[in-house]
């Protein structure tokens, strides 16, 4: 028995020494690539999300005051892709994408380029976001009191003086919960970039790393934690910034 | 665009959409099972029982569906042949295939994210009614079989159509760890025929097509509950 419970001893000792190797900083582990894939999934995040912001902001103005033809364009952009599994609209986008812009290049005389796996995954990630977001925004402006954007226009407002002083400012409380949401769905959502590969981000590093050290388990485990922490980090990054966008407002209980 | 490849490949296809489905409605299925549990014990449950519920729901929600399948399919996959037995047992030949692990994947994600809405839809029932249940002399497991289960399973159902969604869109990971579904059917049909858009295109419509009509099922599903106006 006292052999069998040393030799347990020992097996877990030698287990977690492999495991210390392993996620060690340099050559011998995988510390650093994981670290420089967790940066790059942020990048990418990043980069994505404010794509998403900046095509929901146009596509919920559009909706909201645009004309007929924008209006039922941006329906169907919002409806396909809602509608669409992420993963098949990447694959769709990102050989699609690439063609674009290889056709264009074939126009000017030029030839076929590799497409920049960051550029591609942040389009990719960044257009389906954009969808999202335009629901979002256009919902936030609609919750906005009527009176207060009849106030601004009998002050003598303009349009783009009324949607930074008035309507920016009153929507984003209303905006806040969904875009937090849409930021850790993004986040999350790229690690489907590693399906299509090209960047190396966190997934698709781990996914060479399990693939080379057969470490599967410990490898994908210490991945989903640091998704999680960028998760919970982001949790409290978001609530500080509800709270600042609630200021002056009475509480949600 | 070429489209002669349906002729050749639409039994692939169907099958494809048959493993879809069955994915789609085995994991919902036991994913809800699992959530009433995980949201009522964060409601009332003991300590031992209330943190690990919660720990796994934030881990679920924090962590993308696409590492949870790995984590399954090549963590667990590297743990169970050193189990003794379990080689030679009648279970091998499930566990060997990817099917199971995105049917334990998909189902313990619903778990997680619709525990964190049955936790809230328990909440949310009026505390009168379960203090007037009490008050005329229904045990605790009466309360919750009679009135406050059905009353939460009442809250949830409008968030019922969007998560089945939600589910549908995640089902095509699977292909990731070889399952035949409509991904992985497409995801041959490329290799085969170097076409590259139009099979994308056309599960990409029926998707959509599941979409639609699984928003027609719930809005006919919720015109059938009473509801107080």
């Amino acid at each position: 028995m006292l052999r069998r419970g040393t030799d347990l001893g020992f097996r877990m000792s030698a287990w977690l020494a492999k495991a210390l190797v392993l996620l060690s900083w340099g050559p011998a582990g995988y510390g650093d690539e994981l670290f420089y894939g967790a940066l790059r999934t942020i990048e990418i995040s990043v980069l994505a999300y404010f794509l998403g912001l900046t095509i929901g902001a146009l596509g919920a103005t559009g909706k909201l005051y645009g004309p007929k033809w924008l209006k039922e364009l941006l329906h169907g952009y919002t409806t396909l892709v809602r509608a669409v599994p992420e993963l098949v609209l990447l694959l769709l986008l990102y050989y699609a994408g690439t063609d674009v812009v290889n056709t264009m290049l074939g126009g000017f005389g030029k030839g076929p380029i590799e497409v920049n796996g960051l550029a591609a995954a942040v389009g990719v990630l960044g257009f389906v976001q954009g969808a999202y977001s335009t629901e979002v925004i256009r919902a936030a402006i609609l919750a906005i009191p009527h009176g207060q954007m009849e106030a601004a226009r009998a002050f003598g407002m303009g349009g783009p003086l009324m949607a930074r002083r008035i309507i920016l400012p009153a929507m984003l409380p209303f905006a806040m919960p969904g875009l937090a949401n849409l930021w850790l769905i993004v986040t999350k959502d790229s690690a489907l970039v590693s399906v299509v590969g090209g960047i190396a981000e966190l997934s698709l590093v781990t996914k060479q790393a399990a693939g080379v050290t057969k470490q599967y388990l410990l490898l994908y485990l210490v991945t989903a934690f640091i998704y999680l922490a960028i998760t919970l980090f982001s949790n409290r990054i978001f609530n500080w910034l509800e709270n600042m966008t609630r200021r002056g407002q009475r509480k949600l209980t | 665009m070429v489209w002669d490849w349906l002729f050749t490949y639409w039994p692939q296809l169907l099958y494809g959409l048959w493993i879809t489905l069955v994915l789609l409605v085995l994991s919902m299925v036991l994913g809800m099972l699992l959530a009433v549990p995980i949201g009522l014990v964060q409601v009332t449950g003991p300590w031992w029982l209330k943190y690990p519920a919660r720990g796994f729901t934030t881990f679920i929600r924090g962590t993308p569906l696409l590492i949870q399948l790995w984590l399954m399919y090549y963590g667990l996959g590297q743990i169970f042949p050193m189990i003794p037995g379990l080689r030679h047992s009648f279970m091998w030949p499930v566990l060997r295939e990817g099917f199971f692990y995105a049917v334990l994947a998909f189902t313990l994600s619903t778990a997680g994210y619709e525990g964190e809405v049955m936790r809230g839809a328990f909440l949310g029932v009026p505390r009168g009614e379960l203090e007037a249940a009490r008050a005329i002399g229904m045990s605790p497991f009466q309360v919750l079989r009679r009135v406050w289960l059905p009353r939460a399973l009442r809250l949830v159902l409008p968030t019922l159509n969007g998560e089945t969604i939600l589910q549908l869109k995640s089902t095509p990971l699977a292909y990731t760890v070889t399952v035949m579904d409509l991904m992985g059917a497409t995801s041959m049909i490329r290799q085969d025929t170097y076409r590259i858009y139009e099979p994308l295109i056309f599960i990409a419509v029926i998707y959509m097509f599941i979409t639609f009509v699984i928003t027609k099922g719930f809005s006919y599903l919720e015109r059938q509950v009473p509801v107080k106006r």
